[in-house]
């Protein structure tokens, strides 16, 4: 059964062909990074997995069923959770808010039971928030818990924003740049966490990122997008060297 | 400084923060129980204040929750009222059964106005739900029927499971324990699961889709809450009015509650009574200084003789006495709200509580940020 499959992805915005024919194959237990110049479509890609956009053609598999048509709130459902390039959270709500929406696909209580607080609904709540902690604990973000997102700086942001799609319980993590705007240091943290979160919590990972060193110490495989068609496909070490991804970035 | 010290989950679910939270509401319970004997001059507008709170849990729940900005509530809270008299009176069905069924009506005309406006978003959806209010108010106007038409139509007196309320003591103690439940039912969603849905579709409706919210159902949810809960309200306002015309559910009535959610607080329930609270006394207190403040300055200036004073004050009375100025009033009060204190009284009290508490360590820049209405609007 595949895991992960995109096959032959194409999107017109208008008469721009953003993405041309791109397909390529996620294993479980993988850390698959997408790179490639500003506007190559590798957010577009995203936009296309997590269904906020239908793609012109082209089929996506996920643990064997094709989830090109499903709706989008339906996605976290089957296993696939995101982050998203310019921090998507909820700024007016505390962390633990925050986390805890992740846990809405995992919603139980019906309306009525909720409207009178039924018993029920406080048992499943608290399930809810032991699995929070469980994210809040894993990424060290005990000390925000209570603070709101507006208070916090954009580093601690960005691992709030991963902390509400771990909550989900994903089978697909989809990181999109999670190293921009870190500091080495944050950005080094952010490595390590990857690693952690294939080899400990055993979640796959999708993540389109720039930097290179982060791409190179935490990705199986590599593609290299530009203006929507795929150029490159392999190793770190292997799509670096390829001609190809060299001329896309400097030219010539 | 006060810290809650939290030893479980459970704690965090309590409908208040801690005990002192909880014994200071019970104190204001037993306030609110001992105040028709202490003021029994205001019953009526205490009433009010409590159906208008109702008024503003409702539309706090779709602007200040879910960032959907409506002007269509005097309708929801008309279709309430004229729903309920209607069932009551002219259908004779035992009062609470025509509450549930005004609420249910109420409800259902919040869906049908919640489905086109999903594809709607921001100053677009709040000028649908004015052209709603605007179209409502004509229905109420041509549908003699049911609705008596532009002669009106008189309302009687609350009974209750055979016990009438007609007088204003119970009539209070009824919009009280309405006002309650209504507050309870919505902190309850606000604590669960479709509340933080709620909060999520108004902060980032891309993010709240792709975390598994269902924009158009938990879209038209807040929609039908809301204004269920506005039937409700309507079927008080009925009996608190005594006569229902088309012209008292103008859109004015719309602007007054997004007044009251705004100057209340736009996302907190606090901010909802607080809100209804100002709106409600705010007439009373322009009609008493109507008839005070030109008396008063007439006295300060009589010090420069008595000439002066009675220039001063026949000049201020024929100023204060002139039509349209209590809009005016209100008016003003909203853009100074929306430019010095944009969350509201409910805001100006959480400071006001902060700088006690932390005393001498209070930061002016606690509370800064980037001023915005709404972040969905900015998304767009």
């Amino acid at each position: 059964m595949t895991f992960f499959e995109a096959e032959r992805l194409a999107i017109n915005f208008g008469g721009i062909r953003a993405l041309d024919g791109v397909s390529f194959r996620v294993d479980p237990g993988q850390v698959f990074t997408i790179i490639g110049p500003n506007g190559a479509g590798k957010t577009t890609i995203f936009n296309l997995v997590s269904r906020i956009y239908d793609p012109s053609d082209g089929r996506l598999t996920f643990c064997g069923e094709d989830i090109t048509r499903v709706s989008p709130h339906e996605i976290p459902r089957r296993g696939i959770a995101r982050t998203f390039q310019n921090i998507e959270l909820f700024e007016h709500a505390t962390v633990l808010q925050n986390v805890l929406l992740g846990r809405h696909a995992h919603r139980r209580s019906r309306f009525v039971e909720e409207l009178l607080f039924l018993p029920r609904v406080r048992v499943l709540e608290i399930e809810h928030r032991e699995a929070a902690e469980k994210v809040i604990d894993f990424l060290d973000l005990q000390r925000y818990r209570d603070s709101l997102i507006v208070n916090l700086p954009y580093g601690v942001r960005k691992v709030v924003e991963m902390a509400r799609a771990l909550c989900a319980e994903p089978k697909l993590l989809l990181l999109d740049e999670p190293s921009s705007g870190l500091s080495v240091e944050e950005t080094e943290d952010m490595a390590f966490w990857i690693q952690d979160i294939r080899t400990l919590l055993g979640i796959t990972v999708l993540m389109v990122e720039h930097d290179m060193s982060l791409v190179s110490a935490v990705s199986d495989r590599v593609l290299a997008l530009n203006y929507g068609r795929p150029i490159a496909l392999g190793t770190a070490r292997e799509v670096q060297d390829h001609p190809d991804v060299i001329k896309a970035y400097l030219g010539g | 400084m006060r810290f809650a010290f939290k030893t479980s989950y459970a704690q965090d679910l309590g409908l208040f923060r801690d005990r002192v939270q909880r014994n200071a509401y019970i104190a204001l319970f037993l306030a609110l129980l001992v105040l028709p004997r202490l003021v029994p001059e205001y019953l009526g507008d205490l009433s009010l204040v409590f159906i208008y709170g109702l008024c503003g849990v409702s539309l706090m729940v779709l602007a200040g929750y879910t960032g959907l900005v409506s002007l269509g509530h005097s309708a929801f809270l008309g279709i309430g009222a004229y729903a309920h008299v209607y069932f009551a009176q002219d259908l004779g069905v035992p009062w609470v059964v025509a509450v549930a069924l005004a609420a249910a009506v109420t409800a259902a005309a919040g869906v049908l106005v919640g489905l086109p406006a999903l594809r709607m978003t921001g100053v677009y959806l709040t000028i649908a739900t004015l052209a709603f209010a605007l179209i409502i108010q004509e229905v109420f106007t041509r549908w003699d029927r049911v609705t008596g038409g532009l002669k009106g139509k008189p309302v009687q007196k609350a009974v209750v499971f055979g016990l009438p309320l007609g007088h204003e003591v119970g009539f209070y103690f009824l919009c009280l324990a309405f006002l309650i439940a209504g507050l309870w039912l919505t902190s309850n969603l606000l604590r669960s699961p479709t509340g933080r849905a709620w909060v999520a579709i108004r902060d980032s409706e891309v993010a709240a889709q792709s975390m598994g919210v269902n924009l158009a159902v938990y879209k038209t949810m807040a929609f039908a809450y809301s204004a269920g809960l506005m039937g409700v309200a309507g079927a008080l306002f009925a009996h608190k009015i005594g006569f229902l015309a088309p012209d008292i559910f103008s859109v004015l009535l719309s602007i007054q509650f997004l007044l009251m959610v705004a100057v209340g607080g736009l996302g907190s329930l606090h901010g909802a009574v607080y809100g209804a609270v100002f709106v409600a006394m705010l007439p009373v207190v322009i009609s008493q200084a109507r008839d005070a403040v030109p008396v008063w300055l007439g006295q300060v200036f009589a010090v420069f003789g008595r000439e002066a004073g009675r220039a001063v004050f026949s000049l201020v009375d024929r100023f204060v006495k002139q039509p349209g100025l209590e809009p005016g009033i209100f008016g003003l009060i909203l853009v100074l709200f929306i430019l010095f204190e944009p969350l509201g009284v409910y805001g100006r009290w959480r400071k006001i509580t902060l700088f006690f508490s932390t005393f001498p360590l209070y930061k002016h820049a606690t509370f800064k940020r980037q001023k915005s209405y709404m972040r969905s609007e900015r998304l767009r």
